[in-house]
């Protein structure tokens, strides 16, 4: 029989102490009934003796000391799961709020998970063409990976996310695919702009939402990227899906994180947040992937605004850390209207190497990308000293490679927000763009590649 | 047995341990999850708990084991993967499917398989610590020798050729106070504490691996410590495979400490594949794999790096080159932060305890080249080299300074290199190895006094195309005189040509010490000729853009068996060439 506790001793922010209680877990899922008869969720956190220390989920507003029961479930937080999901709505704490039925439940998952074995994971490998030629030619996305968008304030990350959740596509498969869009601390607007899209595109039906706007209670944000990814496992890993989620914003979620850990009096680590911030953000990350012996597979897009821009902030970094690359925004690209304004040279996507090449893209791609790389930040250093210095004290070489930087920028990376290019168009591209350097300079392209590929000089 | 009287997080409290021992290990609730003691307080002890504790309350039970934190030694470890506390991945597989499931307790080695053990003692030899009894070919590309426990000293009564599993009877000694003892293959060790050694020397042989900025710039010598520093995306992990792929040592352990699952599957899917150049084996007959990943438990964390090194002393004290490559030890300082703060001690800079000083030094002072524990003479080393993932990339953050006080080698990874993708992104300007005078006899006797001049004269380009540089910046590229110009010109050679280095390209990814130096020295052979030439009135644009230059930039290329005539025919047209270039003048 479950016990009821009427020993609320403390409340402060999150944060509530319940007395005398007996039997308590770490990290059990407990009930608050409020002397209306409502419920709310929250969690242990610490136990010391008769004294539990539990994390409120929901707003402490309403609680009364005297009169609240809190009843303790004997397991940790859970998501109901089901195929039925699709196409659904939840809140941040997985409850349905788009009027229809609840769900019936296969199965009750907790949503920690648990840490996938490295030995039974499966190397991502598998080429998604985005369509986006900076991501598809340079950073290349695979099967499985998790990459992030590292943004700014009033950047287009949600549009780049859409366009990326529009477009992907493996080549040459017709496997089932799902998304999972977990909306963190974020507003209205924004995720109204997302479920649009996936209305517009015909996705909505595959895809689930979980909801937790910029109103809703912060400590509900803890749980919501959990939730989401508890879903995305049932769909990838049981209902053999590809599933594509997408997680925004980080940045708020870690403020949650944040707010927690200063309520527990935690010695924080830098700017505030708590010492284990890795380790978090690692359990929610390293949830995507492939598992060996599995069809489906998680490949996870989150999103951060990075304060002030500042790719050295606590949340980028640490995410840096533990992702497999990152694609960066830059607001020099936007302000130039360069959309997507993706910024290529620090962008960077780990798995690409296994992702590409004959058989998957195109031979010659592994070369180009490098010497794509090489050529545009030679061009950027030859336009910064142009703008010092003046043209004439440019080489030569030099002045091509300013050329070639703008080129870059414009046609290679100014694609649009709506332009979908194959792997070829944008390999073709990047050789169009290579071939205003001498062929001399294109040291890390194999001659053969260069004799087939390269567009012939006129005349 | 005790009680759990607190749980926070993976820091359990629990009373009535008077019978326990500090860093005892314990087994906690009804599943057995395994823990370790940091602190006692009468019979109050706090544990740090190696698995997740979420379910576990005050009352359950805790009882300690009796022993501290220990690996098993013995066949059976190589091509093996284990996480922090050695248990092993593949096996935790087969029972709990593609997730670790709490409270599986597997020993290491494999008590089912045997082995065939050669004995190379007889009945009636004297034996100690350290000695070897017997061989065991463990895998196609190392001997594992067994040795005698350390403290058992006596005579042999009796050893036995044939096939065993690790705790099978293989050998009977007779001890010197008195009594008998059964030596089996496998034996424990406290991870915490070094495996002990006869004497330690310095170190002066290079450890090759076939990087060039590395073998070239700022070598490491087997038995000594490194670091590789640098922000995310820097290439830090491709380093470290590098190295664990390519250097000439006998056995790798290669510990991912709070890093990346996928990076961990990468190696285990790729190193069977890839052969050893020097012994043409897979890789993964020589490597150790110790992965305890990020979102594995965090305490398991902090333990791994010593399961790993231990287990690296054990082949060390077989007279084996061992290298221990940790990624990343940033993480591991994590998880001491995070058991610190659980245990509400008084934080130093930047949250971690006061002693996180002091237990990098104890892990990087386990490395070193040794006279093995034993009454043969028998030498081994030790090599550990670090990742370090300082926040935001700025090494002024206690863990990078930490393991720099330490580290005679620093391989610095810069962001800029890397954006340009200059891969390995080793910034040659604040890199540095403290090793080049040991090393200098070893240079000297095998690629010849040259090879060190040659190294100096590069160094000094490098040094000079940065001061240059600041100038092209202010005043431009045409200010320079012809010779300034052409330091610039071989500094780029040197930096694309020499050091940059694509590990995923098939013959670049490893190149030999004598490979390195011809090429070496065909650059700087370029830039005493075009010096000589300018000072006789040539012009430079004819001889920066002469033919053989190409080929230059595409010899690192050249497959393995046919750069002698390559780069000897290379030398010879560009002798010609900056001829021919100077005359037309």
């Amino acid at each position: 029989m479950i016990k009821e506790y009427r020993t609320i001793r403390e409340i402060s922010g999150p944060l509530m102490v319940v007395k005398n209680v007996e039997g308590v877990t770490y990290d059990e899922l407990a009930e608050i009934e409020l002397p209306n008869g409502e419920t709310r969720r929250c969690k242990v956190l610490e136990v010391d003796g008769d004294r539990a220390v539990v994390q409120l989920f929901e707003s402490s507003t309403g609680i009364n000391l005297a009169e609240s029961k809190v009843r303790f479930l004997g397991h940790g937080m859970q998501l109901g799961v089901s195929p039925d999901m699709l196409g659904r709505v939840f809140d941040g704490m997985g409850r349905p709020i788009d009027g229809g039925p609840e769900i019936l439940a296969e199965e009750y998952l907790d949503i920690n998970g648990l840490p996938m074995n490295p030995a039974a994971r499966d190397y991502p490998s598998e080429f998604i063409q985005t369509g986006i030629s900076a991501i598809d030619g340079l950073n290349t996305l695979v099967r499985g990976q998790k990459l992030p968008i590292f943004s700014g304030s009033g950047l287009p990350h949600a549009s780049l996310a859409a366009q990326i959740a529009r477009q992907a596509k493996v080549l040459g498969s017709g496997e089932q695919f799902a998304v999972v869009f977990a909306a963190i601390g974020i507003t209205f607007e924004e995720s109204e702009y997302f479920v649009n899209e996936f209305r517009r595109t015909g996705a909505l039906d595959r895809t689930v939402l979980f909801s937790n706007l910029a109103d809703d209670p912060a400590v509900e944000r803890i749980s919501t990227p959990r939730m989401a990814l508890t879903a995305a496992e049932y769909l990838a890993f049981q209902q053999d899906m590809h599933v594509l989620v997408i997680l925004t914003d980080i940045t708020n979620y870690a403020e949650a994180l944040r707010e927690v850990s200063a309520a527990r009096k935690e010695v924080p680590g830098r700017r505030g947040y708590p010492g284990y911030l890795y380790t978090d953000f690692a359990s929610i990350y390293e949830r995507a992937g492939r598992r060996k012996g599995k069809k489906g597979s998680i490949t996870m897009i989150p999103i951060l605004t990075m304060p002030e821009d500042d790719i050295t902030h606590p949340i980028p970094d640490l995410t840096g850390y533990i992702t497999e690359g990152q694609i960066i925004l830059s607001r020099d690209l936007y302000l130039k209207n360069i959309l997507p304004p993706i910024d290529v040279l620090p962008s960077l996507s780990r798995l690409k190497d296994k992702g590409i090449g004959e058989g998957k893209t195109r031979e010659d791609h592994s070369g180009t990308m490098n010497q794509l790389f090489a050529a545009y930040s030679a061009g950027k250093d030859a336009s910064e000293l142009m703008t010092i210095l003046g043209e004439a004290a440019l080489s030569d070489t030099d002045k091509l490679y300013a050329k070639f930087a703008e080129a870059f920028e414009k046609e290679y990376v100014g694609q649009g927000q709506s332009t979908d290019r194959s792997i070829e168009d944008t390999l073709d591209i990047g050789w169009k763009l290579l071939s205003i350097l001498p062929k001399s300079e294109l040291k890390r392209i194999k001659l053969e590649y260069i004799d087939k590929y390269l567009p012939k000089q006129e005349g | 047995m005790g009680k759990i009287i607190k749980v926070s997080g993976p820091l359990v409290v629990a009373d009535g341990l008077a019978d326990a021992g500090m860093a005892d290990v314990v087994k906690v609730g009804a599943q057995g999850l395994k823990g370790e003691i940091l602190t006692m307080t009468g019979d109050t002890a706090s544990i740090q708990v190696y698995e997740e504790t979420a379910g576990l309350g005050p009352g359950a039970e805790v009882y300690t084991t009796g022993a501290p934190l220990s690996v098993e030694l013995g066949p059976g470890m190589l091509e093996n993967i284990y996480d922090g506390i050695q248990r092993p991945l593949t096996e935790i597989r087969a029972i709990a499917g593609e997730t670790i499931a709490r409270g599986i307790d597997i020993p290491a080695l494999n008590r089912e398989k045997k082995w065939h053990f050669v004995p190379v003692k007889q009945a009636g030899d004297r034996i100690s610590g350290g000695d070897i009894i017997g061989t065991v070919e463990e895998t196609s590309a190392l001997t594992h020798r067994i040795m005698v426990p350390h403290g058992v000293v006596g005579t042999l009564k009796s050893i036995t050729e044939g096939d065993f599993t690790v705790t099978d009877t293989v050998a009977v000694a007779e001890l010197e106070r008195g009594g008998e003892r059964a030596l089996t293959m496998m034996q424990t060790w406290p991870v915490r504490i070094g495996r002990p050694y006869k004497q330690k020397f310095l170190p002066d042989t290079p450890m090759q691996s076939g990087q060039r900025v590395i073998d070239t710039l700022f070598p490491i010598a087997k038995g000594g410590t490194a670091a590789v520093p640098g922000p995310f995306g820097s290439g830090k992990t491709v380093v470290q495979h590098a190295l664990a792929k390519w250097s000439d040592v006998d056995v790798v352990v290669y510990i991912g400490c709070g890093e990346r699952g996928n990076e961990m599957t990468d190696v285990l899917m790729e190193f069977p594949e890839l052969q050893d150049p020097r012994t043409g084996e897979p890789l993964m007959k020589r490597t150790v794999l110790i992965a305890n990943t990020s979102d594995m438990p965090v305490a398991a964390r902090e333990a791994s790096i010593y399961t790993g090194i231990t287990i690296a002393e054990y082949f060390r004290d077989m007279g084996y080159d061992v290298a221990v490559i940790a990624d990343s030890t940033s993480r591991w300082a994590e998880a001491l932060r995070e058991m610190s703060g659980r245990l509400e001690e008084m934080p130093g800079e930047e949250g971690y305890p006061a002693y996180l000083a002091s237990r990098l030094a104890q892990f990087y002072e386990r490395a070193g080249c040794v006279q093995c524990l034993s009454s043969e003479v028998r030498r081994g080393s030790l090599t550990a080299i670090g990742a370090v993932s300082p926040p935001g990339g700025d090494t002024s953050e206690p863990v990078s300074q930490a393991t720099l006080r330490i580290v005679k080698v620093f391989w610095g990874l810069d962001s800029g290199l890397a954006h340009a993708r200059h891969f390995p992104a080793i910034n040659w300007l604040n890199s540095y190895s403290l090793y080049m005078d040991n090393l200098r006899g070893w240079f000297e006797k095998n690629l010849g006094r040259s090879f060190l001049e040659n190294r100096a004269k590069a160094v000094a380009i490098l040094q000079q195309e940065s001061e240059l540089q600041e100038i092209v910046k202010l005043v431009g590229q045409d200010s320079l005189s012809p010779a300034d110009r052409l330091t610039m010109e071989t500094a780029k050679m040197i930096r694309e040509d020499y050091l940059q280095q694509n590990a995923f390209v098939d013959i670049d990814n490893y190149s030999s010490y004598d490979r390195q130096s011809i090429l070496l020295d065909i650059i700087l052979q370029y830039d005493a000729q075009c010096r000589r030439a300018i000072a006789g009135g040539a012009d430079l644009g004819k001889l920066i853009s002469i033919e053989v230059r190409d080929r230059i930039g595409r010899a690192k290329s050249v497959p393995e068996e046919e750069y002698p005539t390559a780069y000897s025919a290379i030398a010879a047209d560009m002798a010609e060439q900056i001829k021919e270039a100077a005359q037309h003048d």
